[in-house]
């Protein structure tokens, strides 16, 4: 039995709902101070400009089209959500997810390329960056990614669909995180 | 809703599922993890407190062989003093202070029957404790527990050839942030149950000012500490993987971390401040049995505090070569932050003033709360301010300040708080005389051990240093006595917390049987049964809510309070 203070919503926004825009506020913070370190960084260093130039920004442009285009199918699942279709619901978060383990898979290749070139995470600071902002976004890509196997698991059996919303704010967040990595770490060189 | 039947019912067995030993340890009711919180924050508190003795003595008696550890070698006295610190701030004050009290009370002040997340919350001690135990198990490990100071400077804690205790340096670095995790996820809830669980009737002004403060502070920390588990992220690539964010050897920067550490380490330490100004409002008001004098001023001086301490990390750099004029910037800051709060301390007193005072123990300690909290905050100036400090930095005067403000925070605020909610936590009252002998000893011994450090630091004294002995103008007699003193001070100190043990765990099985409202208050949590039972209330009398919580001695009206849950 859910307790009687999950069931309450004294604010008028849900409990779930509300939560998970507490859980973004801590991550922005998180990301903040990581992405705020690294521009200063980049500031007082000019000549990380070169050693970008070896980040392949086709393959960066690629993922953000991935991306971009999982968190539409998480848009239209909250929408079959809202209508109380589960089945369907659970569909599109399937889609979202290939989305998420596609991005996941480039990522693998294209930091095995760049390792195997050389290019380490100790070679010099722009690439200790690179390479721990990236690894901490794909982690949460990668939890995201679990997390929806749960959901639409639930969903496809028409339960919890409220839950449907909740992971696709989260993952809209995801998306927002690469949209500021991306001219970061490949465009900017 | 076809769902619900065969969901309801298992999430039925499974809430009353645990029971005998299982049910304090797997349990999600919120009453049961503030107390595992308490008592985690206790035990830590006692590791904290003796690693406290055996540097003290050290101190005192350089090289001597102490009682119960022996002979503190140099890479000991580093690893002492630096979980010392880790300890009593991440392990006890925190837990005991926002996780112990915010869990127990928030729910109970609040009217909810528990907090909006219960296994979100399991799963927060559960973590907390895994830091806990992470920390204890640094300790003895090859090269032993990290030396490189609470703060964890780099270089010094970057490399294992510098602070020559790698394996400890990595495992505080996972202890922290696991901690940090811990109190995330518990912050969620708490933020989330104060917005969305309140008792049907309950605005925002008739909530408790402990329970605004405990969330106040959640969201300040939660905000706060982004950045430093980003940091702590790079710190940890820095020791194991050779990377070099904070080595300016590698482009890298090790000022870095200290901005990193202290954006979160200033708000820190308001984020342990207001929830024990909290209680001591609470307290006052109900044993002055007066109206809280300006409930507002105090919601919006510990907004604004929030808000400021944002913009006074600096202080902490003012010798790390910053720009002067960044100096002066934070200088002003520092100095405006100390108005919200003397605002508080002023209507802590203008309620005593002309109240029906009685000296319970729980006043006492919020009284002496007040008066050393105002100590620490006075010689927090001399600090604020840049040309000062350029002298005071890193002495004992910094030391000493800090646990003026500190040890009224974790310990007295912590005393005073226990002393008030046992009653309702246990159903059964403390020993009067006990926790009034505890008080007297554990007030004086504090202050004769941290006003000589005051003084040593006004002669220049420096911190961290194993044996003064090398430095002949801090070697003299002198010196060395105001030390003895000090370190006398600690051993009454912390014997005399055998008298609280004693006092607690005799109370909590032999203590007088507590009725449910022993102090005539007004807010929820005194409304229901002590201890209450799982749930808090039956479920077909959940409190509703017609005012504020601090209507004393309302004119006109038989009983000097007056429940919030009374209809008119």
């Amino acid at each position: 039995m859910k307790p009687i203070a999950t069931t309450r919503s004294a604010s008028s926004i849900p409990t779930g709902r509300l939560a998970i825009w507490w859980v973004l506020a801590s991550e922005v913070v998180i990301f903040g101070g990581l992405l705020g370190s690294y521009i200063m960084h980049r500031l007082g260093h000019p000549e990380w400009g070169e050693t970008a130039a070896h980040t392949n920004t086709w393959i960066g442009a690629f993922n953000t089209l991935v991306l971009l285009t999982s968190s539409l199918m998480a848009v239209l699942a909250h929408d079959a959500a809202e209508q109380g279709d589960g089945k369907k619901a659970a569909r599109f978060i399937g889609m979202t997810m290939l989305g998420g383990i596609t991005f996941a898979c480039v990522k693998s290749f294209e930091w095995y390329t760049e390792i195997s070139h050389g290019f380490t995470i100790t070679l010099n600071g722009f690439w200790s960056f690179y390479y721990t902002a990236a690894g901490l976004h794909a982690l949460h890509v990668i939890a995201g990614t679990i997390i929806m196997g749960f959901i639409a698991f639930d969903a496809n059996r028409g339960r919890e669909l409220q839950r449907v919303e909740l992971i696709g704010i989260y993952w809209h967040f995801v998306d927002i995180v690469w949209i500021f990595l991306f001219p970061l770490l490949y465009i900017a060189k | 809703m076809a769902h619900s039947s065969t969901a309801h019912a298992h999430e039925h067995a499974h809430d009353h599922g645990p029971q005998g030993i299982l049910k304090y340890i797997w349990s999600t009711d919120h009453k049961i993890i503030g107390m595992q919180y308490m008592f985690t924050g206790m035990f830590m508190a006692l590791i904290g407190g003796f690693m406290a003795y055996t540097f003290r003595m050290q101190l005192a008696f350089p090289g001597a062989d102490i009682p119960l550890f022996g002979v503190v070698s140099p890479g000991e006295y580093n690893a002492l003093v630096t979980n010392h610190g880790s300890i009593m701030i991440f392990w006890v004050a925190m837990p005991v202070l926002i996780a112990a009290f915010g869990n127990y009370l928030i729910p109970l002040m609040i009217g909810a029957d528990d907090m909006v997340f219960p296994r979100l919350n399991r799963l927060s001690y559960q973590i907390f404790l895994l830091s806990a135990i992470l920390i204890i198990a640094s300790q003895f490990v090859p090269g032993g527990g990290f030396g490189g100071a609470w703060t964890s400077y780099p270089p010094l804690s970057a490399n294992p050839a510098y602070n020559l205790t790698g394996l400890g340096a990595t495992m505080w670095l996972l202890a922290v942030a696991l901690e940090f995790v811990a109190f995330l996820l518990g912050g969620i809830n708490f933020i989330v149950t104060l917005m969305n669980a309140r008792a049907p009737g309950m605005r925002a002004y008739d909530i408790p000012i402990v329970v605004w403060m405990i969330v106040i502070a959640s969201i300040l920390f939660m905000l706060s500490v982004g950045p430093l588990m980003a940091g702590a992220v790079m710190l940890l690539f820095d020791q194991t993987l050779g990377t070099g964010f904070f080595d300016p050897g590698t482009g890298g920067d090790p000022i870095l971390w200290q901005h990193l550490f202290w954006f979160f380490g200033h708000p820190e330490v308001y984020v342990v401040l207001l929830p024990a100004l909290g209680f001591v409002a609470e307290i006052i008001t109900v044993f002055s049995r007066k109206k809280l004098f300006g409930y507002k001023t105090v919601l919006y001086t510990a907004v604004a505090t929030a808000i400021l301490s944002f913009f006074v990390w600096a202080h902490h750099q003012f010798v790390a070569g910053i720009d002067p004029r960044m100096a002066n910037v934070f200088t002003v800051t520092t100095l405006l932050i100390s108005i919200p709060i003397a605002e508080v301390l002023f209507v802590i007193i203008a309620t005593l003033y002309r109240g029906s005072i009685t000296l319970t123990v729980p006043m006492l300690w919020a009284l002496a709360f007040v008066a050393e909290f105002l100590i620490g905050g006075v010689t927090g100036i001399f600090l604020g301010a840049s040309g000062a400090d350029i002298y005071f930095h890193d002495t004992y005067f910094v030391l000493a300040h800090f646990h003026y403000t500190f040890f009224p925070i974790a310990i007295i605020g912590t005393f005073a708080a226990v002393t008030m909610w046992f009653p309702k936590m246990f159903g059964r009252m403390m020993n009067e005389k006990l926790g009034r002998i505890h008080f007297w000893l554990t007030v004086t011994a504090f202050n004769f051990i941290f006003i000589p450090l005051f003084i040593l630091g006004t002669a220049g004294q420096h911190r961290r240093i194993y044996d003064y002995n090398h430095f002949p103008q801090l070697a003299t007699e002198g010196l060395q006595d105001l030390r003895i003193v000090a370190t006398t001070a600690t051993v009454v100190l912390l014997l005399s917390q055998v008298l609280f043990l004693f006092n607690f765990f005799h109370s909590l099985f032999k203590g007088e049987k507590a009725p449910d409202n022993p102090w005539k208050s007004n807010t929820l949590e005194w409304t229901t049964s002590s201890p209450p039972p799982h749930g808090n209330w039956p479920p077909d009398a959940m409190p509703n809510v017609y005012r504020g919580p601090y209507e004393y001695s309302v004119e006109g009206r038989e009983d000097d309070y007056w429940p919030q849950n009374q209809p008119a």
